[in-house]
């Protein structure tokens, strides 16, 4: 029944990640930037969320909405302030800056906070569970969790489908000179799908923080989980990114029920390192004429 | 006051000067064709116009505004829009949406997505298609019916007939006067010279960065036209 | 080919001309290099020993910097895993030296083999991906190998191992032993940069970085070619690796794969002048003087790392040195060619290290600048 219950783990890690991945795909495939500082940008709203909390005294599930937003207008100011002047040039410059940046988020961090180890508090939510049979119960927390994903990845997609901006998004991702002959104004749109990728990433950032522990240098790791999640997945393929993290996941609590949890991660790794030799394109790729 | 106005317009990429001090009015309600071998900057030019490059030296001026460091997408805004070389419809999306996309900017005037249907019934069937899976032909109705989504004041067409069958790019030719008769002027560029010549009513050729002759179609000989076009 | 040609404006396009690669300046400057070269070898014999060891970390981060320089400045890789080959170089000494029992000084050509060998699986997997995701893709491999040496009993796991081997030798011997290896490493990358660069794998790598297609086209093999440029950057790594574990008489996993190496030569590479030699020499030297003042400081040092080399990525694409050449025009090592028409004295006129990161920018709304 462990395995069982370390499946169920997997899974729904696995949303979590795929919102991670979401928001690192989500600019990949506007700007063809791919963000090393993304990771430390999930840890961020965590730092938020603490800072909001020892404000306001509430629960942490309260600070989300708040840190979203605010996370929104980073991403946006990011992008227009820094991150704009790197895309469309050689891609060599977008991961120097961004991982200059990250490394300077990093130790601002550890400057604010020190490198100890921070948890968010949520109240009961965080330890209680629901009980399926007499030897599995399933969090409630990583449940909700799980839920809030797929809600957002739908909306996400909806997002890109039906409204003007989202059709912009995606018109900007086809051919970025076509976009502005058509009066789009691609600085904007850049900002907005940072905006857009932090939010979502703000979200899982937070849950994250309630579930477990977090500090300043866990931002790389986040970084790795969503990079492989969007590859096993399929580069262009949204839900393929939600199939990657789950897999990503599974692979992860799977391998520690298996070899102990010192391993956990390198079966991770070894998945990812699998896919990419076996099927490169991901498990859901989509191809789309370039 | 023309429509267009460019004044000594120098264009340069990088340290590479592909424009040399062009000169060229368009006035509103005309068909001006742009004419050229490859490489003659034809295409430059009508970027420049469009936003894509700004010229080092001198001016562009749409509706007497200078518009020559104003952002391609702002252009848009003013009325100006270009059927870009190659088509490039965007690839992802559906017909339907490379038109509602044509119309980010949506500016007063005729045409709307039914107008756009009516005039190139061949997408109405196309309608939820991909449109990278469209012919050549099928993509140059989308992309002329996408850049009038914006009803613009001036519409640029860079070599709209290539690579199409001649049935297709009469019907396009064709569509020009429903254009006109819309409030819309008409820049071309032109690879096929006898055709444009006979709906321009004044033309340019081009020849290595440089105007060789401009003037009304009706007043220039063959000849002429040849020894501008290929610099002899 | 001597006949001179008309072309349509009428002026005569001269045909007679020879390529010429050094000139009288440039055989001065090797003089000077030469003297320098003279001195620096004698270092440890007249300087004491805590400069010596200052100079043997030098020419460490100084042969990794090359190494480094190559890959991204001429082949076109972004690696920001090369702490993989590092570690492995670090744990093969530790592994030829004390469980082989080679001498620690010859037991670093194992270890550098060992680099060259996990070179290989590793570009077959890396360069499926393409640009920002190939950069992670090293760095996932450079995790993978530190976890799977974390969790090696043997190896001393996550608090590391100390070398036995290294620490027998005594600092007399040790310390002049890891100089004159990190400085011939030094010698060793910069050499194999220059005759690489000079040959016509050169010439292909010059094409590459400036344009795939138009490299490809012309014949060139676009990924054989970069894959022998990853498997030398990861020997030379393991070799900056083996160097560093007998220098520090210790190895563990978290400092040997750590991901810093890779800030700290991103760095160096950047602010000196990415895609030419005497980049990395000039950013190793400024790295240095920064570390003197500002590593104290910790975080901040880091901050402030951060911060310069965002900053001149994005204004000076070309680093301190490709300033220098754009303003004075002016090379250390001779690379460049020159055209140079009979009857002519040399023109100045001369190809820096071009396009790719400063080149044709559109910008973001098309404004060409």
């Amino acid at each position: 029944m462990d395995w069982v219950n370390a499946a169920v783990q997997g899974i729904l890690l696995g949303g979590l990640y795929a919102l991670f991945a979401t928001g690192l795909s989500l600019v990949f495939g506007t700007m063809r930037l791919a963000n090393l500082a993304h990771g430390d940008l999930t840890i961020v709203p965590a730092y938020f969320a603490l800072l909001i909390i020892n404000a306001a005294h509430f629960s942490a599930f309260y600070a989300i909405p708040i840190t979203v937003v605010i996370m929104f207008v980073v991403g946006y100011l990011l992008q227009r302030g820094l991150l704009n002047f790197v895309v469309g040039k050689d891609m060599m410059i977008g991961v120097i800056v961004t991982f200059g940046l990250s490394i300077v988020i990093q130790n601002v961090l550890l400057l604010a906070f020190t490198a100890n180890s921070q948890g968010l508090g949520a109240g009961r939510i965080g330890t209680i569970s629901i009980k399926i049979t007499d030897r599995l119960a399933i969090g409630w927390l990583p449940l909700i969790i799980f839920i809030v994903a797929i809600v957002v990845l739908g909306a996400l997609q909806l997002f890109l489908r039906r409204t003007r901006m989202g059709r912009a998004f995606r018109a900007t991702s086809d051919d970025n000179e076509a976009a502005r002959l058509m009066g789009i104004n691609n600085k904007h749109i850049y900002a907005m799908a940072m905006g857009v990728a932090l939010g979502i990433v703000a979200i899982g950032g937070v849950f994250m923080g309630i579930r477990t522990t977090f500090d300043p240098l866990l931002g790389s790791q986040r970084l790795i989980y969503a990079f492989e999640a969007v590859i096993i997945g399929g580069l262009g393929s949204s839900w393929g990114t939600l199939l990657g993290g789950v897999i990503l996941g599974l692979a992860q609590t799977l391998g520690a029920q298996a070899f102990g949890s010192a391993w956990s991660i390198l079966v991770g790794h070894v998945v990812f390192i699998l896919v990419l030799t076996f099927r490169p394109t991901g498990l859901l790729a989509k191809t789309v004429t370039t | 006051m023309s429509l267009l106005e460019v004044e000594n317009a120098s264009v340069y990429y990088d340290d590479f000067q592909a424009l040399y001090d062009i000169n060229l009015k368009v006035e509103e309600g005309e068909i001006y064709a742009v004419i050229g071998a490859n490489g003659a900057g034809k295409s430059t030019f009508l970027r420049t116009i469009a936003g894509v490059l700004s010229p080092r030296r001198g001016r562009v001026l749409f509706e007497g505004k200078p518009v020559d460091h104003m952002a391609t997408h702002m252009r848009v805004v003013h009325g100006i829009s270009m059927v870009p070389e190659g088509r490039r419809v965007f690839p992802s999306l559906t017909v339907d949406e490379n038109l509602e996309i044509g119309g980010y900017r949506k500016r007063p005037g005729p045409w709307t997505e039914e107008k756009i249907y009516e005039l190139f019934p061949l997408l109405v069937p196309l309608r939820k298609r991909q449109a990278s899976s469209l012919s050549g032909g099928e993509q140059q109705a989308l992309a002329i019916g996408r850049s009038l989504m914006s009803n613009p004041k001036l519409i640029l067409m860079d070599e709209v007939s290539l690579g199409l069958a001649p049935v297709v790019i009469k019907r396009i030719y064709d569509a020009f006067q429903t254009l006109l008769d819309s409030g819309t002027t008409i820049l071309v560029v032109e690879q096929d010279v006898q055709h444009v010549l006979t709906v321009a009513s004044h033309v340019a050729c081009f020849l290595e960065g440089r105007i060789a002759l401009q003037g009304r179609p009706d007043e220039l000989t063959n000849e002429q036209i040849t020894a501008a076009y290929f610099g002899v | 080919m001597n006949e001179a040609t008309t072309s349509r404006e009428g002026r005569a396009v001269r045909s007679d001309f020879t390529v010429k690669v050094t000139t009288r300046t440039n055989l001065i400057i090797a003089a000077v290099g030469i003297l320098i070269l003279i001195v620096a070898i004698s270092f440890p014999f007249w300087s004491g020993t805590p400069l010596t060891r200052r100079m043997v970390d030098f020419f460490i981060y100084l042969s990794l910097a090359q190494f480094w320089n190559l890959l991204l400045g001429y082949a076109g890789i972004i690696s920001i895993g090369q702490q993989g080959f590092i570690g492995i170089g670090s744990y093969g000494l530790w592994l030829f030296a004390d469980v082989f029992h080679l001498n620690p000084f010859i037991a670093i050509v194992p270890a550098v083999i060992c680099g060259a060998i996990v070179a290989l699986p590793t570009a077959a997997l890396v360069f499926k991906l393409r640009g920002g995701y190939l950069a992670i893709g090293t760095w996932v491999i450079a995790e993978v190998l530190r976890l799977i040496v974390a969790n090696i009993k043997k190896t001393g796991g996550g608090s590391g191992i100390t070398i036995q081997a290294a620490t027998k030798l005594g600092t007399s011997v040790r310390v002049p032993g890891t100089y004159f290896w990190a400085l011939g490493a030094s010698i060793l990358a910069i050499g194999v940069s220059y005759f690489l660069l000079r040959s016509r794998t050169g010439l292909a790598l010059e094409a590459i970085r400036d344009n795939d297609l138009a490299a490809e086209s012309s014949g060139v093999n676009l990924w054989r070619t970069r894959l022998y440029v990853f498997i030398i950057a990861g020997a030379g790594c393991a070799m900056g690796g083996a160097i560093t574990a007998i220098h520090l008489l210790r190895v563990q996993p978290a400092a040997a794969f750590s991901v810093n190496w890779t800030a700290y030569l991103m760095f160096i590479t950047v602010i000196g002048g990415l895609g030419t030699i005497e980049g990395p020499i000039i950013g190793t030297i400024i790295y240095f003087i920064l570390r003197e003042e500002t590593s104290k400081y910790g975080e901040w040092y880091f901050i402030v790392l951060g911060l310069i080399a965002i900053a001149v990525v994005v204004w000076s694409p070309r680093g301190i040195y490709g300033y220098v050449v754009k303003r004075w025009n002016f090379f250390l090592f001779p690379l460049q060619r020159r055209v140079r028409f009979a009857g002519e004295t040399v023109k100045r006129r001369q190809r820096g290290p071009s396009t790719g990161i400063d080149g044709p920018s559109t910008g973001i709304d098309g404004a060409a600048s």
